[in-house]
């Protein structure tokens, strides 16, 4: 698992990033009622803003780790947005990337560099 | 809220140590250090004050007496009245109702709880507000009355269908009170000020108490399984879906009452041909609109789907094109709901039940229902 400094998690599985928020990240929205996801095939470009999340306090962005084509989204939590805040790590993905340069990854933290980050 | 106040320039509330204790999540508030949220979270705290009963700090707010020279109450009425078009001198003895300060414009300078406690009025206003409240009372009604801030007393409001029971055991006689009633009873350590009123849509309680002894009064409470700690957060989603107004967000200088949707807190007698009609700041304007109606009107709005629309989004006639016809003022998910709410202004044509409007949200108009407030009925107890 990798991580980013705006509290992503990126995960490889069958070729494919795997993207979700962090526990401390979720910890710091609170309770999250609405999820809006992208459309599969999105190109996006890294920094853009994929996923709208509102919290009972505010609106935030998830934005695209990396360069890619967003290949599969999450539609369980447009239903359930409470997952984000009970399994951010797990059930509560958010979209699955095709990516050209995995290389790209290498960049980002390990879980140590991340807990340093935050704490 | 005060966004530019350093946190070493806050005031803090006789409670804080409690709040720190507690682990609340403590953020800058009307020139307070004040709870967001404790760890149960927004949602869970809004929920529980629903189910049993939550506990909240509302020591910021300004309590105020006043008292005329004279000695006779009824004089510190009339002189209340020239500065709120509510009825004061109507309003009998150990029993409260809402009002406002209005200004020349006829716009609201802040809301407030006004109480009748026998000799003296007692009155409850917002923090952001008070300093410029009690300003103007002296300045205005300083001749013939005192105008008396009670600095030494913080303020504990306990909502829910549990509050009763919480509070009838430290402060025994509170069950027998209805709303809007107040009482002057005896605590476990001291003279407590009650009224059964809140700020929720839930029944519950105000309770002025000393400052040295809140402490000790605020932990007796939550130690009863029913009671719970809630901050800021959940305070303003569950009066968002109590349909009331928040200061600053839903109606300040520029909206006047009428606008405001508040006519219903304007009795007979100060309207036209009243016994006492008129005689407060901005008198004629509002009488007229209270004849006449007004171009815009503060509505409730439901919107499709899950998206809250929040304060700021701005309201359109049409999918597309065209102007903003109004915006929101308040906006968020009600828990209790179930379903993003918000407040905001439109024009009168369009403010009727039913209307569907349009809030862009992220560029994006998305439809909205205009609805009744409150979003969730009240659970007052009458």
């Amino acid at each position: 698992m990798k991580y980013t400094e705006d509290h992503e998690w990126l995960r490889v599985e069958d070729d494919l990033v795997v993207v979700g928020i962090t526990e401390h990240a979720s910890t710091q929205l609170g309770d999250v009622v609405f999820v809006e996801l992208p459309e599969e095939g999105t190109k996006v470009a890294k920094g853009d803003d994929a996923v709208v999340i509102e919290s009972v306090k505010a609106a935030s962005d998830i934005l695209a780790p990396v360069d890619g084509e967003i290949v599969a989204v999450n539609e369980e939590l447009v239903d359930k947005p409470a997952l984000v805040n009970e399994d951010p790590l797990g059930a509560a993905w958010f979209f699955k990337m095709k990516v050209e340069d995995m290389e790209a990854l290498d960049a980002f933290m390990d879980e140590d560099a991340y807990k340093e980050l935050i704490d | 809220m005060t966004r530019e106040t350093g946190l070493s320039e806050l005031k803090r509330t006789a409670l804080y140590d409690l709040h720190m204790e507690l682990g609340g999540k403590m953020v800058p508030f009307a020139g307070y250090e004040m709870p967001v949220q404790y760890p149960m979270g927004v949602m869970k705290e809004h929920l529980h004050t629903r189910a049993a009963a939550g506990l909240f700090d509302v020591s910021h707010m300004g309590q105020v007496i006043l008292r005329s020279a004279s000695g006779d109450m009824a004089d510190a009425a009339r002189a209340l009245e020239t500065l709120v078009p509510v009825s004061v001198l109507g309003l009998k003895e150990n029993r409260q109702r809402y009002g406002f300060f209005t200004n020349a414009a006829g716009g609201i300078l802040d809301d407030l709880m006004i109480a009748h406690r026998g000799d003296h009025l007692f009155l409850v206003v917002n923090a952001a507000c008070k300093a410029a409240d009690i300003a103007l009372m002296q300045e205005r009604l300083g001749a013939d009355c005192a105008v008396v801030p009670v600095t030494d007393r913080a303020l504990l409001a306990l909502q829910g269908p549990a509050a009763e029971g919480a509070l009838e055991r430290l402060v025994p006689g509170v069950a027998e009170m209805k709303f809007m009633d107040i009482a002057v009873l005896d605590g476990p350590d001291g003279e407590v000020w009650v009224s059964r009123s809140g700020y929720t849509g839930e029944d519950g309680f105000e309770v002025s108490v000393a400052a040295d002894a809140a402490p000790a009064f605020a932990r007796a409470l939550l130690e009863m399984d029913a009671v719970a700690p809630i901050g800021l957060g959940a305070r303003d989603s569950l009066r968002l879906e109590a349909g009331l107004c928040l200061y600053g967000n839903d109606i300040d200088e520029t909206t006047s009452p009428v606008e405001a949707s508040l006519d219903w807190a304007i009795q007979k007698v100060r309207r036209k041909d009243g016994d006492r009609a008129g005689g407060f700041p901005g008198a004629e304007r509002i009488l007229a609109e209270l004849e006449t109606g007004t171009a815009r009107r503060r509505v409730g709005l439901l919107p499709d789907g899950r998206a809250p629309m929040r304060e700021g989004t701005q309201l359109f006639a049409d999918a597309e094109g065209g102007q903003p016809i109004g915006h929101v003022t308040s906006g968020a998910f009600g828990p209790s709901i179930e379903k993003p709410m918000s407040m905001g202004y439109l024009p009168t044509e369009l403010s009727a039940e039913g209307t569907q409007v349009f809030g862009e949200v992220r560029g994006r108009r998305r439809p909205a229902i205009v609805a009744a407030m409150p979003f969730r009925p009240a659970t007052y107890k009458r």
